[in-house]
């Protein structure tokens, strides 16, 4: 069994409405039990890497292997037993109970006519727990903060028993005390032996938790490599555009804005 | 508080809702106007003939039409509702309704008489409604997909629409005119063992597979890069699907003529009932819808001498229960 998990070799990705490519000549290589984290500007093309890692984009040149196959021999639902993703938010228009929400995680499992049974309804229930929501389960989803609908949501991935985790800048609507219990979820879930893959515009959220850091610019890897390689303020301050400045703080990795400090 | 992962509790509901029906849809079968208001008797029917002829030939295929008909729009509005995430939606989207509504009226103004023709007419322009909704929301460049089949098919249902005002000016007033009107107000009069196994089998088969894929249904709700994640396809599933509930409809609209608000209105009680999952939300929409229109039809055919098309009263009782609810906040759904 190789370290690596997912390789990515020169990928390239175009969307139809652009003209540029929002991913050039791309390549990653994500370690297995690793926590890997995405960091660049706005439309750099982070949210892409990721919908092409989970094969609902289709690389348009370049190879994407999933645990040593192309990802492209998997089929959708041995995709969805492997890769959950948590998406930023998510628009729900109907009055969902949690529990009900979080058994749609099952549907990698069931086949295209069956309901979900009671093994599936217990692996949800826990998934809600683990989450810290399972006192909720019979809430309508419609009626929790904004916090407590990522939560769900990653509850549901959960309930999918992924190897892989997805989680699309997981932390942008939640405030510092979920922020601290979404990230220490994580890292229980790094110790049950699932890789994460997250996306963030909060170098402080990569720092506390990435061991890997990929920073992306213009759907180009500019630097990629161990968190403390790569977490410098040159390399983040290419990236960015921006000059900044990296602290450590008990311990913490603080990210500064030279601009901010400087009066106008 | 019943605890969510017990199937028991809805189950019991829906088993309800089936008695409920079914002892309705008894009771109708002897109520009527024979010669006045009241209920055919066991004795009459044994031995007058013509009381015979009456329920077995007349009122019987009507009533199952009535509560296959209930069913289909409810269903379909049900499945509607869900693809398109948007609780507003009903089979008049995508241009199923008017789509029928146009081919009904060409059929009678330039094909034949016939039923049959008018029937098919109405269901392959129905159909014809949803491919051209679905094939313009694919060239459309912006836009999520669900916003560009909406609005693909508000665009194919206002050229229908305008299509059968054409129609109806061209039509000839004295006969042509009025069977289109007739048509356009719905209703299940005309219905005949011959007409109802036309379309029952289309009706019944589509019916099953939406069905048995109701637990999807949630998942098809999802926003597509969602739903894939969960190993699904979500374009195809909601293709066959869709398909399926605009089978049911074209072929149910084909023999009753438009009939409104039902689709619409249906699945917001049955989701009252149930909450949002389509496990229990679909099937009981079937058995909710089927009791409105039977309810309508038989309300139709007795209250006054003459017939009051069916059409006009599930839109004066759906629209004035749709009111209430927005009254009562009975709209449970975030738009």
């Amino acid at each position: 069994m190789s370290d690596v998990l997912l390789a990515l070799r020169d990928v390239s990705y175009r969307y139809d409405t652009q003209e540029s490519l929002a991913l050039k000549a791309f390549s990653l290589d994500i370690v297995r039990g690793s926590v890997t984290a995405i960091l660049g500007p706005n439309g750099a093309g982070k949210t892409t890497l990721l919908h092409l890692i989970m094969g609902w984009l289709r690389r348009q040149g370049g190879s994407i292997d999933l645990d040593g196959r192309p990802l492209g021999s998997y089929t959708r639902r041995a995709l969805g037993q492997m890769i959950a993703l948590v998406p930023q938010s998510e628009h729900v228009v109907f009055e969902y109970s949690l529990m009900e929400y979080v058994l749609l995680g099952r549907a990698p499992y069931l086949k295209p006519l069956d309901m979900p049974g009671e093994e599936d309804c217990r692996i949800a229930l826990a998934a809600l727990e683990q989450v810290g929501l399972g006192n909720l389960r019979m809430r309508a989803i419609t009626s929790l903060s904004g916090g407590e609908r990522q939560m769900v949501l990653m509850a549901r991935a959960l309930a999918q028993q992924p190897k892989i985790l997805l989680l699309d800048e997981p932390t942008s609507h939640l405030d510092l005390g979920n922020k601290g219990r979404l990230l220490r979820l994580l890292e229980q879930l790094v110790q049950q032996g699932v890789t994460v893959v997250l996306t963030t515009h909060e170098p402080e959220v990569a720092a506390s938790i990435a061991t890997h850091l990929v920073l992306v610019r213009d759907g180009q890897v500019k630097h990629v490599g161990r968190f403390d390689e790569v977490f410098t303020a040159e390399q983040l301050s290419e990236t960015y555009g921006v000059p900044v400045k990296v602290c450590a703080v008990d311990g913490q990795h603080v990210v500064l804005w030279h601009d901010i400090r400087q009066p106008a | 508080m019943p605890d969510q992962t017990s199937t028991a509790a809805p189950e019991r509901i829906l088993r309800v809702l089936f008695v409920l029906l079914a002892g309705a849809a008894v009771l109708f079968l002897f109520l009527g106007r024979y010669p006045s208001l009241g209920f055919v008797s066991l004795e009459q029917l044994e031995q007058d003939k013509l009381a015979q002829q009456l329920v077995l030939n007349l009122r019987l295929p009507r009533l199952l039409a009535s509560i296959l008909l209930g069913m289909a729009l409810s269903a379909a509005g049900s499945v509607f509702q869900m693809i398109f995430s948007n609780p507003l939606v009903e089979p008049g989207f995508l241009g199923v309704s008017q789509g029928a509504a146009f081919g009904a009226a060409f059929g009678i103004i330039f094909l034949s008489n016939s039923v049959w023709v008018v029937q098919a007419s109405a269901a392959g322009f129905a159909f014809l409604g949803l491919l051209l909704s679905y094939f313009l929301a694919r060239r459309v460049r912006f836009g999520g997909w669900t916003l560009r089949l909406v609005l693909s098919g508000i665009a194919i249902s206002a050229l229908y629409a305008s299509g059968v005002g054409i129609l109806k000016y061209l039509a000839d007033p004295l006969s042509q005119l009025q069977e289109i009107t007739f048509w356009l107000l719905g209703g299940l009069y005309a219905i005949t063992w011959a007409k109802l196994r036309s379309v029952a089998v289309v009706v019944l088969l589509s019916l099953y597979v939406l069905y048995r894929a109701r637990w999807r249904l949630n998942l098809l709700a999802l926003s597509d890069e969602t739903a894939f994640s969960l190993g699904i396809a979500p374009g195809r599933e909601r293709a066959l699907l869709l398909t399926m509930a605009t089978l049911a409809t074209a072929a149910m609209v084909s023999v009753s003529g438009m009939v409104g608000w039902v689709g619409l209105i249906i699945p917001h009680i049955a989701r009252r009932i149930f909450g949002a999952d389509t496990r229990y939300v679909l099937p009981a929409s079937m058995l909710i819808g089927a009791m409105f229109t039977l309810i309508c039809d038989t309300m139709g055919r007795t209250l006054l001498n003459g017939e009051i098309p069916l059409g006009i009263l599930t839109s004066l009782i759906g629209a004035a229960i749709f009111i209430l609810m927005m009254l009562m906040r009975g709209i449970r759904a975030q738009a």
